[in-house]
């Protein structure tokens, strides 16, 4: 614990901390620009530089110097002074003046560093460099003449995406930052280089021009694209919400989101559901609510009710249509669209119980059937930091790149009763070793995948090793509300009156009854149905929901539905009242209430501990696993279907269509 | 004072005898290599700490301090490492380039009694790229000592296993830089590391790793066979040995010569050079030790004594003693713009200083050479060369903004005058001032 002093001012910093953050602890701003707490350490910037006694009769670069005892740091006086003042004036010689048709104008970095540590009028008579744009991708936007050269781009795409695809290219002046032979970033990841990038060189393309920083309304969400719970912040001006960033949460996402949840955002006004249908000669005819709900009291269901619950729904519209479909009889409830009946007996035994965070912590991992880097890139950038502190990485399924060093043990999932020495070796000697079984081994391999917690030792004091990902926002929270039947999906089929809540991945030809669907875009599901409720998206309403470790997180209403659409809990406490069944609750808050009451766990967020009593299963396992339940990473959900961004990204990462550049 | 021929160590620097092994024995080379390994590891490291020997490559870094920082007991999967910088790119240097052509084995010796020194596993010798014909030397030198068992398992009989290797560098100045080179030997873009940590902790592939000059290298088995006192005979305190200088420019007869440290410039021309080209009243200005010191204008170097201390007297260096005369018919600013030049072409861009002040200094430089500026210009580019200095990862930012430090503090004059002749002025402007903040 080194002391040193800052200013005159005495702290106390741990072992290994940079001066540059021994300044922060003092209070002190360090300007900086290629520094990133999340990335290595370049130093190439040398904004950060401070005076450090001991040391050489120069200023040293705060961000790279290790703290220690008794060093004497001086962060105003005239050597920092001007050299900050000098560096700044070298950032900006060749950096173009063009903060009024820059996108990061307001919040760049080179802007605010400007004022508050620059000269004020430059000295440069000569031209200025120019630097051509190179191709990123989908959605990274090039203007590479305002490029200062940080590298953070360059050491995110290496060092957490895993993609060694963006790099220096020339020398000197000449320098360019480049993506390999200008192909498109081949990164779920890609659009956090625009976040990283201090300034206006590497902006969002999708929300190129949308609108200034200062214009827009700020409101903190959770995401839905996948179960990771990626912590966001949803950007709107007027009712549309124009671009999504992550928050930083250490334990869930730390600062990064995906592509799919920054830009599917765009989705959120396209095929929208916006007034109330019901079918009539086989076609869809809009109607006013009350004529939709007079439809649904007219169905002669006999208490045979089912309500299957969509991937991106929030635990408020999953318990308000519990609550409803219980007064109705003997209702059903299922989440698991694709016909999934794994054993929900105990919830331990279908959770992420390791944590995300803790992932970081393991030494051995074993991934059963998962592509982790589709069905929860976030846990995946934890995995490679996890190798990187020398984890050793397995994986029975088909071969995918996973961005990291994995040892393929096959895609035969009897191997999980007879497993290589290498890996039982490997687990013999780790002391926190882990499991990740995935949706494409929990069909056959769920009881196979618990008996390996009692071979290989994964469940020891105050470690849990086993893991299941689901990919869907909603699993964990609906299964904790009991969306989950004994037969799985199979067992709604011949429900008289079903409700889909945003669901849009089940076989909708099995049922047989009557079919409402609830929910916010004319997909899959809205095609189906017999009655249509115009509904919220998770932009719309604010939502609880659960991560697919358990943590419970709520997000905030970011505008208001189109049109005639109202948010779901709303539409279903309405409903009550037409059916004769009112329910009790007549604000967001006794909803919540009540919930609470029906399952305690929901009552407060933050990560909750489900008590490890693993149901006993057969633990034999056979057959192939054939491949991942993602087959297309971008177009998971019914918003991402609607998303132009999404599609394109898709017709081009993933199907390897070209797009031609309009000339500028 | 001069040096006698009996106390040169490069007997073959002209390459009047054959660089091949047999020819190299016959001079002293591997001459029972064994016993000077026999010394120890402690006492081969403390003969060249009494010696006084400073590090060749520019710094001046005591040599036998440096190897004394290696770890005594390296770790069976962290072994220590030798490179040794054979990247000489430096304008005006050529002196690793007549080592290599002509006395290779006194190299690949160094190299054994250095890298035995600091337990190191291997050395990598970082040849610069278009050296090619010395490369060539190289390659069959390394492979000949290998064929003597001179280097490789038990090398020359004592038990050590020492290898050797040759790696060729594509062609970058900033290659030279002792941790850029690491990078690039890994097989990386070229560009210095920080520091800390330091090549010793963690250099090559992270291991302990020690950088010399080819020179240091070189002069350690002789050192070794000769003793410590008779190198240190040679020169003033702090600044012992022998060195070899690299005379080029308007000398009558340029070249490279050893000669005994703290040897008087003027000495240093008349003895080996045949005298300034046109008389010493026609000496405009000296750089003494390679483009990246300031130069000295011709009163101050005369009988300067050509050592660390005494060109540090002087307000320049002796860098790697690659002496640059210039006589009164050189556009010294013309000089000092293409030397600008130079450093804004091979700045590796990694950080900013360097990246953006070179290239602005350049274009400064360019408009002064013709006059097209303003006096104020010549206090800006002070400034930036300020700017840069001090304040870049590596020295190549130091080593831009030095000689143009020089030029402006000797012949700012000269720079007045030509704006003054370009504009029809006469009598300077006034500064242009800074706007108060």
């Amino acid at each position: 614990m080194p002391k040193l002093k800052v200013d005159g001012t005495e702290v106390e910093v741990p072992q290994g901390a940079t001066v540059l953050q021994a300044c922060e602890a003092a209070g002190k701003e360090i300007p900086r620009f290629c520094y990133h707490e999340r990335l290595s350490i370049a130093g190439n910037c040398r904004m950060c530089l401070v005076e450090v006694k001991p040391g050489p009769p120069k200023p040293q670069a705060s961000c790279a110097l290790p703290a220690a005892d008794n060093q004497e740091v001086f962060t105003t006086t005239p050597m920092v002074k001007h050299a900050r003042e000098g560096i700044m004036e070298f950032l900006l010689i060749n950096h173009p003046l063009d903060c009024p048709i820059c996108d990061q104008g307001g919040e760049c970095d080179l802007q605010d560093q400007s004022v508050a540590y620059g000269r004020g009028r430059s000295r440069f008579a000569e031209n200025k460099r120019a630097v051509t744009e190179k191709y990123m991708g989908p959605i990274v936007k090039t203007i590479m003449t305002r490029c200062i050269q940080c590298t953070r781009c360059v050491r995110f795409a290496e060092e957490v995406a895993g993609v060694e695809e963006i790099g220096a290219i020339y020398r000197g002046e000449n320098m360019q930052i480049t993506s390999y032979l200008e192909e498109a970033v081949t990164s779920e990841l890609s659009g956090n280089v625009v976040d990283l990038c201090p300034v206006g060189a590497l902006t969002s393309k999708p929300y190129a021009f949308e609108a200034r920083p200062w214009e827009l309304r700020k409101t903190l969400s959770i995401d839905v694209m996948d179960a990771v719970g990626t912590n966001i912040r949803l950007d709107a001006r007027g009712r549309q919400v124009l671009r999504a960033v992550p928050r930083v949460n250490d334990d869930v996402n730390e600062e990064w989101a995906t592509d799919k949840t920054r830009h599917a955002v765009d989705g959120l006004v396209r095929k929208r559901l916006d007034r109330p249908y019901v079918r009539r000669d086989g076609k869809l005819q809009p109607v006013t609510w009350d004529e939709a709900f007079a439809t649904i009291a007219a169905v002669d269901h006999g208490g045979s009710v089912a309500a299957v619950a969509g991937d991106l729904v929030d635990c408020e519209t999953m318990f308000a249509a519990k609550a409803l479909l219980r007064e109705l009889g003997d209702a059903k409830f299922e989440g698991r669209q694709t016909g999934m009946d794994y054993d929900t007996s105990s919830l331990a035994a279908v959770n992420f119980n390791t944590t995300i965070a803790g992932v970081e912590e393991a030494d051995a991992i074993l991934l059963v059937g998962t592509n982790l880097r589709w069905e929860a890139a976030l846990v995946n950038t934890r995995v490679r930091k996890a190798i990187k502190r020398g984890a050793k990485v397995f994986a029975i399924g088909p071969e995918t790149e996973l961005t990291y060093q994995v040892e393929w043990l096959g895609d035969d999932l009897s191997i999980l009763g007879d497993l290589p020495e290498a890996v039982t070796d490997a687990f013999g000697k780790a002391e926190r070793p882990m499991v990740i079984v995935g949706g494409a081994a929990l069909k056959g391999a769920h009881g196979a995948a618990l008996g390996l917690a009692n071979s290989l030792n994964l469940v020891r004091d105050g470690w849990n090793g086993f893991n299941v990902v689901h990919m869907a926002a909603s699993r964990m929270g609906g299964l904790m509300l009991g969306y989950a039947s004994k037969g799985g999906i199979a067992d709604l089929h011949n429900a008289k009156l079903a409700f889909f809540l945003g669901a849009d991945e089940c076989d909708f030809t099995k049922f047989t009854g009557f079919k409402v669907f609830v929910g916010h875009h004319g997909d899959r599901g809205a095609h189906h149905a017999d009655v249509i409720l115009p509904g919220a998206s998770y932009a719309e309403k604010s939502g609880t929901f659960v991560n697919l470790e358990g943590r419970v997180q709520r997000g905030e209403r970011a505008g208001f539905p189109p049109g005639d659409a109202r948010e779901d809990w709303a539409i279903f406490r309405a409903l009550s009242d037409k059916l004769g069944k009112t329910l009790s609750f007549d604000t967001l808050e006794e909803l919540r209430a009540a919930m609470a009451l029906d399952c305690p766990d929901l009552a407060t967020l933050g990560l909750k501990m489900f008590a490890w009593n693993p149901p006993s299963l057969g633990t034999t396992a056979s057959g192939r696993i054939e491949g991942y339940p993602i087959k297309d990473f971008y177009l998971t959900n019914a918003i991402c279907r609607a998303s132009p961004t999404m599609q394109r990204c898709s017709a081009e990462l993933i199907h390897g269509e070209s797009f031609a550049e309009a000339a500028e | 004072m001069s040096l006698a021929d009996k106390d040169r160590i490069f007997t073959n620097l002209y390459g009047f005898q054959s660089w091949r092994v047999d020819a190299a024995m016959q001079r002293g080379d591997w001459d029972n290599t064994k016993d000077l390994l026999a010394l120890g590891q402690d006492k081969i490291i403390d003969v060249i700490k009494a010696s006084g020997l400073r590090g060749r490559g520019g710094a001046g870094f005591p040599t036998g301090t440096k190897w004394s920082f290696m770890p005594k007991e390296p770790k069976p999967d962290r072994p220590n490492f030798l490179v040794i910088n054979a990247d000489e790119s430096e304008p005006g240097s050529c002196k690793d380039r007549e080592i290599m052509r002509h006395d290779p084995h006194k190299l690949i010796e160094g190299a054994l009694v250095a890298g035995f020194a600091m337990r190191a596993r291997a050395a990598y010798i970082y040849i610069r790229g278009e050296y090619i014909r010395e490369a060539e030397v190289l390659f069959a030198a390394v492979a000949e000592a290998y064929d003597r068992g001179l280097v490789g398992k038990n090398a020359c009989g004592s038990g050590y296993d020492f290898d050797v290797f040759v790696h060729r560098g594509a062609g970058a100045y900033i290659c030279g830089e002792e941790t850029a080179m690491l990078e690039s030997l890994e097989g990386k873009k070229g560009q210095p590391r920080l520091k800390p940590p330091f090549p010793a902790g963690a250099g090559l592939y992270g291991c302990p790793t020690t950088v010399n000059n080819v020179e240091s290298i070189a002069v350690a088995p002789t050192i070794l066979r000769r003793g410590a006192a008779w190198f240190s005979s040679f020169g003033n305190e702090n600044n012992k040995g022998t060195k070899l200088f690299q005379i080029s420019g308007h000398v009558e007869k340029p070249t490279v010569v050893e000669e005994a440290m703290s040897i008087s410039f003027r000495e240093l021309i008349e003895k080996h050079c045949g005298g300034i080209r046109g008389g010493w009243d026609n000496l405009l200005a000296v750089i003494p030790g390679g483009s990246s010191v300031p130069l000295v204008p011709a009163k101050d170097i005369i009988d300067c004594p050509m050592d660390f201390d005494g060109l540090k007297g002087v307000g320049s260096g002796l860098g790697t003693a690659a002496v640059i005369v210039m006589d009164k018919s050189t556009d010294v600013v013309r000089a000092i713009s293409r030397i600008s030049y130079f450093y804004k072409h091979e700045s590796c861009g990694q950080c900013t200083p360097c990246r953006e002040g070179t290239g602005w200094m350049w274009r400064v430089m360019e408009r002064l050479r013709t006059g097209d500026a303003e006096i104020g210009e010549i206090d800006i580019l002070q400034q930036v060369t300020k700017q840069v200095e001090g304040h870049s990862i590596c020295a190549l930012g130091d080593a831009a903004a030095w000689p143009i430090q020089g030029l402006i503090k000797h012949f700012r004059p000269e720079l007045e005058r030509r704006i003054n002749e370009r504009t029809g002025t006469t009598g300077s402007l006034a500064p242009m001032q800074e706007a108060a903040e």
